[in-house]
């Protein structure tokens, strides 16, 4: 495909999704009257569902699919590795450890924005430890392994978290929260998590030039001029906003980071400075349809995004990693 | 014009030499081939000589700013790197973003050129992780091309190319010093470093050991201590011949 053709028609796809978005759930609201009260403020029962629950809902969702779409991209872009995904860096596993002592300690239901502001705080930490671990020069594999090292300790203390919890009811909203979701969502969230997406949206728009390079390894890509230690801080603190709050509103929701830049690759010509804002695009369509799938497939269930992402992103990468195969004997 | 000057150039990996004293002067006009055994210190050479590696001493193209280094060298590393499958025509068009802007008239004139100098323009849109090794070896070459910089420092740029694009290569080198630009390549084959170069620099242990026309580099004393071997070098009818004979 052109890809003149693909960012209009990816465009499309968000636009509908999020319409779908907003026109989905258990309240039975009819087309106009939903509209209506979304930007006219007519109906007041509706209004509050509308505004107070589905819009957020459906800007969470585009906001995280966008953030970990994009993250996923310029991942792969900076390590040249179409295994890399966002959580690599130990921010998403970071993030989860500040949330879980949000709802552990109490203070998530003291104070509800605690949470997504302790995962904040948790994502932060991450890429300072990162950062002093690989150095602002520090190459791709010390990068790689200083995430992995702080991916396993976020983990072994969210462990210790759980397993140390005396109440069980905290304990089981901890691992429901794990698992991801944009149920319940406020446009609190939205306000928490958007400063950071911006600025990690930001931070990513100025690498293009870079990743493209990068494709040459960084040898060639130094000496075409690029500042190679600069961009690799870029990417670190781009992503690590981006999924830092994506993770602190929506809890961790796999697969979409690493599947949707697969999914685009060829159709952007395999350059990483198109695959950003198509994956982005792709990453919002994708978490959108996805959490409009939870709520029809089981409506009364409470279904968890992450886990139908993962349902249906593993097997999908089981199948990409058996066509790649075919290709490269 | 000088293009190149290192003075004294030096670096220490794991506090072992591997480079020590590199003084080498480059001017517009010269194709220097860089010959050496393995571990000579010639990818060192290189690496140090833009800047790339930390490195005692002096050198010119390691003093300016990455951009501008960028407009006064195209360097052709010895990984052949093409992390994603991207059209052979964006792969060399990766030259430009050396320069300003990098979508204009100029810079599709300058990607067009390279991919003809290198015989590619039939693979221009092949992605060019699906091509042969020796194909995507011309296509990084045509990469270096686009970037339309002085001084190309290349090595080891015809490894795994067959003879015919080898020599293809050096005449494509040969042209750019021609048009005022000069190349510094490592090269592991000594005939094509005679009859192709217009100067020599051979290297030993780090060292810069001999410096000069190839007939005054290839001198069996040369050969026998730097690469223990026995060969001749005659005058053909239509340039230097290298001969290898046999090991000491």
């Amino acid at each position: 495909m052109r890809p003149a053709l693909l960012f209009p028609l990816l465009g499309l796809t968000v636009a509908l999704l999020f319409a779908g978005s907003l026109l989905t759930g258990p309240a039975a609201i009819g087309l106009g009257d939903s509209l209506a009260a979304l930007f006219r403020g007519e109906g007041e029962a509706v209004v509050l569902v509308m505004r107070e629950i589905r819009l957020p809902r459906a800007l969470l969702g585009l906001m995280v699919g966008a953030a970990l779409g994009a993250s996923g991209a310029a991942m792969q872009g900076l390590l040249r590795n179409p295994l890399a995904e966002p959580g690599l860096i130990g921010t998403s596993a970071a993030a989860a450890l500040g949330a879980v002592i949000a709802l552990q300690t109490g203070l998530a239901a003291a104070f509800p924005p605690a949470l997504p502001l302790l995962a904040l705080a948790g994502a932060v930490v991450s890429v300072l430890a990162i950062l002093g671990l690989a150095g602002p020069r520090g190459g791709s594999l010390t990068l790689i392994l200083a995430g992995i090292a702080i991916s396993a300790l976020a983990a072994a203390f969210t462990a210790l978290v759980l397993s140390l919890s005396p109440n069980p009811f905290a304990a089981s909203e901890i691992v429901f929260w794990m698992m991801g979701s944009l149920a319940d969502r406020s446009m609190l969230h939205v306000w928490i998590a958007l400063p950071a997406m911006l600025a990690g949206a930001l931070l990513l728009a100025g690498t293009g030039r870079g990743l493209d390079a990068l494709t040459l390894g960084e040898d060639a890509a130094a000496t075409l001029g690029l500042p190679v230690a600069r961009l690799r801080l870029a990417v670190v603190l781009g992503v690590a906003a981006l999924v830092g709050a994506a993770t602190a509103v929506a809890g961790a929701v796999g697969f979409v980071g690493l599947v949707v830049p697969h999914l685009l690759r060829r159709a952007v010509g395999a350059r990483p400075a198109r695959l950003v804002p198509a994956a982005a695009l792709g990453g919002a369509a994708v978490v959108l349809a996805a959490d409009i799938a939870v709520r029809l497939i089981a409506p009364d269930r409470d279904l968890k995004l992450g886990v139908l992402t993962a349902l249906v992103g593993a097997p999908f990468f089981l199948h990409l990693i058996l066509k790649s195969r075919g290709e490269r004997p | 014009m000088t293009l190149l000057a290192l003075d004294r150039l030096s670096v220490t990996r794991a506090g072992r030499p591997v480079l020590e004293g590199a003084t080498l002067t480059i001017g517009a006009g010269e194709v220097v081939g860089l010959i050496g055994p393995n571990g000579a210190g010639k990818t060192t050479l290189l690496r140090a000589a833009l800047g790339l590696i930390p490195a005692k001493g002096h050198a010119s193209l390691a003093a300016l700013p990455p951009a501008r280094r960028a407009r006064a060298a195209a360097f052709l590393p010895q990984q052949r790197d093409i992390a994603w499958p991207m059209p052979v025509a964006a792969v060399v068009a990766l030259g430009r973003v050396a320069h300003a802007g990098s979508a204009g008239p100029a810079d599709r004139a300058a990607v067009e050129r390279a991919l003809a100098a290198m015989g590619l323009a039939d693979l221009a849109a092949r992605p060019a992780t699906e091509l042969s090794g020796g194909e995507q070896a011309r296509v990084l070459i045509a990469r270096v091309l686009a970037q339309e910089a002085p001084l190309i420092l290349a090595d080891e740029p015809v490894a795994g190319l067959d003879p015919a694009q080898q020599i293809a290569t050096m005449q494509v080198f040969a042209a750019h010093a021609a048009a005022g630009g000069a190349v510094l390549a490592s090269l592991h084959d000594l005939g094509l470093a005679a009859r192709h170069c217009t100067r020599l620099v051979m290297m030993q242990a780090g060292r810069i050991v001999a410096d000069g026309p190839p007939a005054a580099v290839l001198t069996g004393a040369h050969l026998a201590r730097v690469f223990g071997i026995r060969a001749q070098l005659s005058e053909g009818p239509d340039g230097p011949l290298f001969q290898t004979l046999g090991l000491l």
